[in-house]
């Protein structure tokens, strides 16, 4: 699964009430949380996202379980975000949902191109390339399958 | 031979295994998306009557949306036979703690503190949404058996000190990602002092260290408190096992502590913050909203009127029913408090106890990040004594042992 984008740097510790706010969850209108996403963070934030791959610091994602967090992110256009480290929670919704999570370290500049292939095990940067930590087959699995629902849609 | 997960999940940390799932839980805040995925997945729900549906997040209703929402959630459960649990009745981590989860138990929930039941000796770990909707139409799931750090707790609490003074120490010694990916298990002799709402209390945290799960064994008195709900239950005996790490606390040295906004890692002694001006004192929730943590409340404002506006909300029906039953309740409605239905009250910022920008608010809860109870809004997190005795003085103020007796 080769992909590339456009890096977004941010923060660690970033939780999933900065990601969606806790007042925007009452809705099934998807499009609604991708319009509010890291509104708390930082508003302008949102514009970049389509296309861009996220580059975070460690424990990304912390706090409540809420999906929302990772929906919106992959209905505001996210590629894919890179973190050191991720809350548990997060990491299986977003490979729940289909956005790709690679824990990995990455320095990050504004802008710069990332590139990465998740079968391989790999994100470069600059020309410098880091080892992902490797997923589950299963996880793997579900991923290429587009999410969870998918999978399970295949396996009927 | 093993740390508790690994025997529960049966394997060896490290180890990806698929189990079947004893209990699964929803709220109204997850349920409705898990719903959603269901239904795009084209799946049934195969096992109702260990799935529960517990409304708590927002209740009752606050605005027509929310309301349409879990009316659909709400005719759902109710036509598939689940569990279900309606506004007022208490927050589900309460709920499935009172008689329904059980020592050695799989229990997954749509709610990250959801490790709140490990203190029965289950395993116990949060998920998202669309995780509970494979839960539902298969009953499994898979599961990373985790790395165990072991908090080894000795002697007793003294002095106004509290379980919840111990999880405050106990999330900034290890730090919000300190225990990523790991469970916890809480051992040595201090916890054997530890009565079952504070082991609540502090398997609840746990997830502010990163963890998957807090656990404690379940001894002699987990199975007391089953008991009383008409459950009989198996103690757990230790077994040697390799913990990753240990880290031991010293009960009789905890001190009433303070998160300060916006980090949960961030601790401080109270007295060290004695004075800081407080607008809203919030008691009540997943972490502290017990009997016991209400009734000691109610000891302490006994007689007396808080200077602050102070919301109390019990975390569930029985709560409140036996507040009412031994004259708590009268006790803190005359001191001058809100009394909310019972649930996450203001908790998430979503409802009833909103605060507003710059305003801060001393809770006893277990979440201070920036804009969780209201843009612009600082959250303190605190004890229940360290709460109340706040509360009277409309100022942050150390609990003395005094206030508890
Ligand atoms: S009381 Fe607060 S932390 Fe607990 S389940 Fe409700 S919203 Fe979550």
């Amino acid at each position: 699964m080769y992909a590339e984008g456009k890096a977004v740097c941010i923060g660690s510790d970033i939780d999933t009430d900065l990601i969606i706010a806790g007042r925007y969850l009452r809705t099934k209108d998807r499009s609604l949380w991708a319009e509010h996403v890291f509104e708390d963070l930082d508003p302008a934030l949102r514009k970049r996202l389509n296309g861009a791959v996220i580059v975070a610091g460690k424990n990304m994602g912390c706090g409540s379980s809420r999906e929302q967090a990772v929906i919106a992110l992959k209905e505001a256009g996210v590629k894919a975000v890179i973190a050191p480290s991720f809350a548990r929670i997060f990491f299986r919704n977003a490979i729940n949902i289909g956005l790709p999570v690679l824990e990995a370290e990455v320095a990050c500049d504004e802008g710069m191109i990332v590139q990465f292939d998740i079968d391989a095990g790999w994100v470069e940067s600059h020309g410098v390339r880091f080892a992902i930590r490797p997923l589950s087959p299963r996880m793997r699995s579900i991923l290429h399958a587009g999410g969870l629902v998918p999978y399970w849609r295949a396996r009927q | 031979m093993g740390t508790l997960s690994e025997r529960i999940l049966g394997g060896s940390a490290g180890d990806f295994v698929d189990r079947k799932v004893d209990r699964a839980y929803v709220h109204d805040g997850t349920g409705v998306l898990t719903l959603m995925a269901l239904r795009e997945m084209g799946a049934h729900v195969v096992t109702p009557a260990r799935f529960h549906v517990i409304f708590d997040h927002i209740v009752p209703a606050n605005t027509s949306l929310t309301a349409d929402l879990q009316s659909e959630l709400r005719t759902f459960a109710q036509e598939q036979g689940m569990c279900f649990s309606d506004v007022g009745n208490g927050i589900c981590h309460q709920l499935m703690g009172e008689g329904e989860v059980l020592p050695g138990e799989v229990v997954a929930g749509a709610d990250s503190h959801t490790c709140t039941l490990g203190a029965f000796g289950a395993f116990a770990t949060g998920m998202g949404a669309t995780d509970l909707a494979g839960i539902w139409a298969s009953g499994a799931t898979w599961f990373r058996v985790p790395e165990t750090i072991a908090i080894r707790l000795h002697g007793e609490l003294t002095g106004a000190a509290e379980p919840k003074d111990v999880a405050l120490q106990y999330v900034s010694l290890l730090g919000m990602e300190g225990a990523t990916y790991r469970a916890i298990e809480f051992i040595g002799t201090g916890a054997a002092t530890i009565p079952m709402h504070g082991r609540l209390t502090l398997c609840n945290m746990a997830v502010e260290s990163g963890a998957k799960t807090g656990m404690f064994f379940a001894d002699a008195v987990t199975t007391a408190y089953l008991r009383g709900f008409g459950k009989f239950a198996d103690m757990q005996e230790t077994e040697p096992c390799t913990y990753e790490r240990e880290i031991s606390i010293d009960l009789g040295a905890v001190r009433p502590l303070v998160a300060v906004p916006p980090r949960v890692d961030t601790v401080k002694n109270a007295a060290a913050l004695a004075g800081t001006a407080i607008d809203q004192v919030f008691v009540g929730t997943c972490t502290n909203g017990r009997f016991e943590d209400l009734a000691r409340f109610a000891h302490i404002v006994k007689g007396k009127q808080v200077k602050v506006r102070t919301i109390v909300v019990p975390a569930s029906r029985t709560v409140l029913e036996r507040l009412e039953r031994e004259g708590h309740l009268g006790t803190i409605i005359r001191s001058g408090c809100v009394i909310g239905p019972a649930g996450c009250g203001p908790c998430l910022g979503a409802h009833m106890g909103v605060i507003g920008k710059g305003e801060v608010c001393l809770s006893t809860a277990n979440r201070n990040f920036s804009n969780r109870m209201g843009v612009g809004g600082a959250i303190y997190l605190s004890s229940v004594a360290t709460a109340a005795v706040s509360a009277l003085n409309g100022e942050i103020t150390e609990p003395e042992a005094d206030d508890v007796r």
